[in-house]
């Protein structure tokens, strides 16, 4: 037998249980599909004593439609996602960055809350118990350091998710269910910038679903840069959405991944509307970019790197989209 | 320690056992059902060597906690055999020669299995795309994607 900790899981089925479980123990983690949470298990990065198992609750399984708004539950597995009508049609966004997820057998449990709550990432953490060890663990997990920048206090792991920009550039939205009631946030307010505590949720408060806008006079991309195409988390992601009136930009959102510990909604766009969307434009928008962004190194590819493929995919996707634009 | 009866349809058979909660799918599959066909490879959901089919989808047992497939249809390369003949797509493997060390194998052939069930007639790049999460050390890729597009009746 692998080695496992003890835990028990509790199968709620509805999101009122799954908030209840959870009141009961603090610390209790949540499970869908899985493939964040066991791997951090098995590697003892991640200990609970108790799992909530909200896979099959109902309200967070289905995707429905409601006066051009779109709300997918959390638990709705990124390859159900990727085949729904609806997000074929009106958010091919959502079927890029989904099928860019992991490797085939990942997105048939993989769920789209599990990936807009991914852990953040690091080179340092995402190892095992004792390779960890041997190198005196670090800040986000059981240790005094951050072997990525020794001389602060912070934690860089790196937010690692590709759905994140794709609804933060579709304007999107997240329903949150918590020991205090339900509210509804913008998703960019879901994230903070911190590779230790990167979700702005309390105690016991859980996603149960997504909303998102109707976005048919927008066009949407989303690319992604990682190691094997296979199967890697992203490198960096870059998500745009783009809306022209009579040539000129009417609407401009950038979104990144794998850059900082959040996702990030690229600031200053709004100076780029009226201008036409053409290289110029694009150059004034990849400007923004150096100092919106810190990658560090908690990847094994070089910061310097990853700076230079998001400018060059921010440049190549608002080429694509500008080109579909105007079709 | 936190145990409950598992029931699940095991190839085709329903079972019931008593498990702990912590026990993963693919230690369910080799230490307490003996189906010893189901391989581990990297340990952390990365290789695709222990691939299962739960109702009929590809799912990773090395990261699956064997009670999430609960009342489900759960399949493994035992199942793929009937009254000792090979199901036509482990005839491909063999015939093609998509099997060489033969440790991916088992994992290959449920993932291409669960790809033909949802995609009777894939492209190669559909093959591509189903298997990329499965890793061949011996890198025969070019005769396992033969394999399947030989099972698909794609027989060139």
């Amino acid at each position: 037998m692998e080695f496992m900790p003890e835990f028990r899981v509790l199968r709620p089925a509805s999101v009122e249980d799954a908030v209840a479980a959870r009141r009961d123990d603090p610390d209790a983690c949540l499970l869908a599909g899985g493939t964040d949470l066991v791997p951090n298990i098995r590697r003892g990065i991640v200990a609970p004593r108790t799992i909530v198992d909200v896979s099959e609750v109902a309200e967070m399984r289905d995707i429905r439609e409601r006066d051009g708004e779109v709300r997918i539950g959390a638990s709705v597995t990124l390859a159900e996602l990727i085949e729904h009508p609806i997000i074929r049609q009106r958010f091919s966004v959502l079927v890029q960055a989904a099928s860019e997820v992991a490797a085939s057998s990942h997105r048939q449990v993989a769920t789209v809350g599990g990936n807009l709550c991914l852990d953040t990432r690091c080179v340092y953490y995402n190892q095992s118990e004792w390779w960890r060890r041997s190198n005196d663990y670090c800040f986000k997990h059981q240790g005094e350091i951050c072997h990525v920048a020794p001389k602060t206090v912070a934690c860089f792991a790196a937010y690692s998710g590709d759905l994140a920009p794709a609804f933060i550039v579709l304007d999107g939205a997240v329903e949150v269910a918590g020991p205090d009631g339900n509210r509804v946030m913008p998703l960019p307010e879901m994230y903070r910038d911190d590779g230790r505590d990167h979700l702005r949720l309390g105690p016991g408060e859980m996603v149960v679903a997504v909303r998102v806008p109707a976005a048919d006079s927008w066009h949407c991309g989303y690319v992604k840069a990682r190691v094997r195409s296979a199967i890697d988390f992203p490198l960096a992601g870059v998500a745009a959405a783009v809306k022209l009136q009579a040539g000129s930009l009417a609407g401009l959102r950038v979104a990144l991944t794998g850059t900082n510990a959040m996702p990030l909604l690229l600031q200053g766009t709004e100076d780029l509307v009226g201008a036409p969307l053409d290289d110029d434009a694009i150059d004034r928008l990849v400007a923004l970019i150096p100092k919106q962004i810190q990658p560090m190194t908690s990847t094994v590819t070089p910061p310097g790197y990853r700076r230079r493929v998001v400018a060059n995919m921010t440049r190549t996707l608002l080429r694509r989209l500008s080109a579909e634009a105007r079709r | 320690m936190a145990k409950a009866i598992l029931t699940l349809t095991l190839n085709g058979r329903p079972r019931e056992d008593a498990v702990s909660h912590n026990v993963l799918l693919i230690d369910y599959l080799r230490e307490i059902a003996h189906l010893t066909g189901t391989k581990m490879g990297c340990d952390g959901g990365e290789c695709g060597a222990c691939t299962v089919l739960v109702d009929d989808r590809p799912r990773l047992s090395c990261i699956t906690l064997a009670h999430s497939v609960a009342g489900k249809r759960v399949e493994t390369i035992e199942g793929g055999a009937r009254d000792g003949r090979l199901s036509q797509l482990q005839r491909a493997f063999h015939e093609r020669l998509g099997s060489q060390c033969g440790y991916c194998t088992p994992g290959m052939i449920m993932a291409a299995e669960g790809l033909l069930r949802r995609t009777p007639k894939p492209s190669t790049e559909e093959i591509r795309q189903g298997l990329s999460g499965n890793i061949c050390r011996c890198t025969g890729y070019t005769k396992i994607i033969e394999a399947v597009r030989v099972a698909a009746g794609d027989a060139t």
